[in-house]
């Protein structure tokens, strides 16, 4: 096997990209301290690090975007070269963002042969789409190149990212988080691939919050703290509390087990109930309840209507049948107010786009849903405004720099806090939350996770709507949809096994 | 080499769907104006016989080449996702600037008395300073480019007003009254000119890797730069090209009428923008032909003549000017389907 054969001759030999000793200040803020990684050819390498460890600072040192304050970079054993030059730049390396960097607006064929259609002269648009669904092919990405980039899913754009970067001979590939927005079919189709293309002599660098994927699919870890390299280890000398300790600096605990709770009694008032609900083309004929103090998980793929569910409850979407009934009341459907009015919380799937406005302060944010009752007649008192705020930043320990900073400069796991802040501050019967920790790193998910069951002893009911098995450890139950039916309801105590099998249909077919 | 073989797996059914039938949609979307102006034809015709002679259709043409070389401007500097208000003063400012150069101080001229053969260069390098300088601006200095070309729109018709006095310039030199006054072949030049201008736009934009990386910083500046594109330097020369088409618009308009008026272009942004967004260009930058926009010149027109023709009285022709095309924009929105971005 030729895999091989490149990692023997390699182990011993140069890395394929090596930073040495690279240091970033972004003004007073130290982003790298004489940090470094190694990455050999043909190995999967994983970076990991808390939110603001410097992993971002690294790639884009590593992909020539930003210049090191001190320290050099290596391909192959050669300096890097310029920054100027990028298109040497990209022979050597390619990095998929989690920011996408197509064009939407352009066709699949333009965006693989951005800025290089043509030589001089016209833009052969037929050879164009010709050469653009050869490449596809090579690399087995089934995709138009005629369709518009913005039309395709974030697993399509992801692959056209990865075909454009091998098309331009770089084999050692970074991947920032690729699978934050996949669901697991489309994660596992992701890692095959990976797979595949390390077996070819592609060298990955993957950068993930999620620690089962690193156990997955790569073969060595670094881990960076606070600016600084920690460590790196072959992954299989390395345990997962081992990861997270080098990670968070303490020895945690891990959030294998989750939290042992009292169980619900059979008496608590029901304060979610859906009944008969239907949305065509998302899911049709779910029921289910939730009682006060209990937490409920609902996991599903993609495809599943999971999410859809999520927003008809919420009062984001509008049902075509069926009823919503929050803490006994039903509210008006397809309206948010009414939904809050009648006791319901939601944490909308993502923050960025549904869950804040980025330049208003953490107090603007974090109130926005209470501000009727700030002051009379729709003044905010700023005085009130400001204690409430201070006193969410203490309940859910936000690390922030006061009330008044914009929400824009805090880390994702400190926004994702403040969403949640949101969610719970007119003291919700029932709660939805969609990806609670989705791009958060292991201890904010720790105490973002540790406020939901308080906020369950506190009597709300929770529904945990996620992909994540971390986030379902500590429910009571959790509901199982498939296309968009609810098909199994599992009590605490399933194995991990059990659970994804159910999610992916396994028992249906 | 088993890389490719094992690579190719078969698609699977949940992730991959080929988005086919996008592009001829896409396509169809440019000519979504086609039936308008046939439509528009037809009403003109049956309102008054004079609407298909030729002097007429003539008239209607050469009327729009000055809008249709600020459309021409705006939709390229729209496309790579920025903007300019200043097109407007630019149009009577650089004319007015170069005839005031090289006339007489006795004709409301500055005195200097410039050979008049220099007027036509000074007034196409007029306009691509101003555009050479609106791109200083945004690009060096970071500031919006709404708020920075709104500042230029005032700033530019001031300079205009002190320089001519606030005076209409009527001693126009002849070199710059050919362009707007000659005819090549028994059609206006400035038909021919505007023609040819769209023609090229269309195949620089369309077929050529530098016009394409306007889509591309348009659609998402950061891809592009990743790209290798430089998003910076295209930006500056799509914004000293649009002052550039303004001056040329200018020339056009001064040797259409004969005079530069101290009010040359005033007001006509907002058409610009109007037929430019009727015409498929989105505000958000990316997205549009230039074809596209060239129709929407044409339905302006087309619309403007038609309801001189039907003798809707001269105070009342601005509101319904303005109202017909606002209900233009409405059926853009509601034919292209989208929200109007």
């Amino acid at each position: 096997m030729t895999s091989q054969e490149q990692n023997a001759g390699s182990a011993a030999g140069i890395p394929a990209a090596e930073a040495r000793d690279v240091s970033k200040r972004y003004g007073a803020t130290v982003a790298l301290h004489s940090a470094g990684i190694a990455v050999r050819a043909g190995e999967t390498h994983a970076l990991v690090g808390r939110n603001g460890a410097g992993k971002s600072t690294l790639v884009s040192i590593l992909t020539g975007l930003q210049r090191p304050d001190g320290g050099e970079i290596r391909f192959d054993g050669a300096p890097a070269p310029a920054l100027a030059d990028r298109d040497a730049w990209r022979q050597r390396v390619a990095c998929v963002y989690q920011k996408s960097t197509i064009i939407p607006t352009l066709t699949v064929a333009e965006n693989l042969f951005l800025n290089r259609q043509s030589g001089r002269g016209l833009i052969d648009w037929r050879g164009l789409r010709r050469r653009a669904a050869d490449l596809l092919a090579g690399y087995g990405v089934d995709v138009d190149p005629a369709a518009l980039a913005g039309s395709l899913t974030v697993e399509q754009r992801q692959l056209v990212e990865i075909a454009r970067a091998l098309s331009f001979g770089a084999r050692f590939i970074i991947l920032d988080e690729p699978t934050a927005q996949l669901d697991a079919a489309a994660i596992d189709r992701l890692f095959d691939r990976m797979r595949e293309l390390q077996s070819s002599g592609v060298t990955f660098l993957f950068i993930s919050h999620h620690l089962q994927e690193v156990y997955e699919v790569c073969q060595r870890v670094t881990v960076l703290r606070d600016a600084r390299h920690i460590l790196t280890e072959p992954v299989e000398a390395l345990s997962r509390d081992e990861l997270v300790a080098a990670m968070t600096g303490e020895t945690g605990r891990a959030l294998a087990e989750g939290v042992s709770r009292p169980p619900v009694p059979a008496t608590a008032p029901v304060v979610l109930d859906v009944r008969g609900l239907r949305l065509a083309g998302y899911y049709d004929g779910v029921d289910l309840t939730v009682r006060a103090g209990e937490l409920v998980g609902l996991i599903g793929s993609g495809s599943s209507g999971k999410v859809a569910l999520a927003e008809t409850i919420a009062g984001l979407r509008r049902a075509d049948a069926g009823t919503v009934t929050i803490a006994g009341s039903t509210p008006k459907p397809g309206q948010v107010p009414a939904a809050i009015a009648a006791g319901l919380g939601y944490l909308p799937q993502d923050r960025h786009r549904e869950g804040l406005v980025p330049l208003l302060s953490v107090a603007e944010n974090a109130t926005m849903p209470i501000a009727g009752r700030l002051g009379p007649a729709g003044i905010i008192a700023p005085a009130r405004q400001q204690a409430t705020a201070e006193r969410m930043i203490r309940t859910y320990d936000i690390k922030t720099d006061g009330p008044r900073q914009p929400v824009s400069d805090l880390s994702g796991g400190n926004a994702q806090k403040v969403v949640l802040a949101r969610a719970l501050a007119n003291d919700p019967k029932a709660l939805v939350m969609v990806s609670p920790t989705a791009g958060v790193d292991v201890r904010s998910k720790a105490s973002l996770l540790g406020a939901v069951n308080e906020a369950a002893a506190g009597g709300a009911g929770v529904l945990v709507v996620s992909d994540e098995l971390d986030d379902l450890r500590s429910c009571d139950r959790v509901l199982v949809m498939f296309h968009g039916e609810v098909i199994r309801d599992v009590p605490r105590g399933w194995t991990d096994a059990d659970l994804v099998s159910a999610v992916e249909g396994v028992e249906q077919q | 080499m088993t890389g490719t073989e094992t690579i190719a797996k078969p698609p699977t059914s949940g992730g991959t769907r080929p988005g086919g039938g996008r592009l001829p949609l896409a396509r169809l979307r440019d000519f979504a104006l086609v039936p308008a102006i046939l439509l528009l034809v037809v009403v003109g015709a049956l309102i008054d016989p004079v609407f298909l002679s030729s002097a007429n259709i003539t008239n209607v043409l050469q009327q729009q080449t000055e809008l249709a070389l600020l459309v021409l401007a705006e939709a390229i500097i729209l496309i790579a996702g920025k903007f300019d208000l200043s097109l407007e003063s630019t149009i009577g400012l650089a004319p007015a600037l170069a005839v005031a150069l090289v006339i007489p101080a006795a004709s409301n001229g500055l005195g200097t008395e410039l050979p008049a053969g220099l007027a036509i260069v000074l007034c196409l390098l007029t306009g691509l300073a101003i555009g050479a300088f609106n791109g200083l601006l945004i690009l060096r200095f970071k500031l919006s480019a709404f708020i920075v070309t709104l500042g230029m729109l005032i700033v530019l018709r001031g300079l205009q007003i002190g320089i001519t006095g606030g005076q209409n310039l009527f001693d126009i030199p002849p070199s710059v009254l050919y362009l707007g006054s000659a005819v090549w072949l028994g059609v206006p030049a400035s038909i021919w000119i505007s023609g040819t201008l769209f023609v090229v736009g269309i195949v620089a934009l369309g077929y050529f890797r530098h016009g394409r990386s306007v889509y591309a910083i348009g659609g998402n500046t950061d891809a592009a730069r990743a790209a290798g594109i430089r998003t910076d330097r295209v930006v500056w020369v799509v914004l000293m090209i649009g002052g550039l088409l303004a001056a040329l618009a200018g020339l056009l308009m001064t040797g259409r009428l004969g005079s530069v008026a101290a009010a040359q272009g005033d007001g006509m942004i907002f058409t610009v923008f109007a037929a430019a967004v009727i015409g498929g260009i989105s505000l958000d930058g990316g997205k549009g032909t230039l074809f596209g926009a060239l129709c929407g010149v044409i339905v302006l027109g087309l619309i403007n003549n038609i309801l001189t023709l039907a003798g809707v009285s001269a105070q009342w022709i601005q509101a319904i000017y303005g109202a017909i095309i606002l209900v233009a924009l409405i059926l853009a929105r509601l034919t292209s389907g989208k929200a109007q971005d």
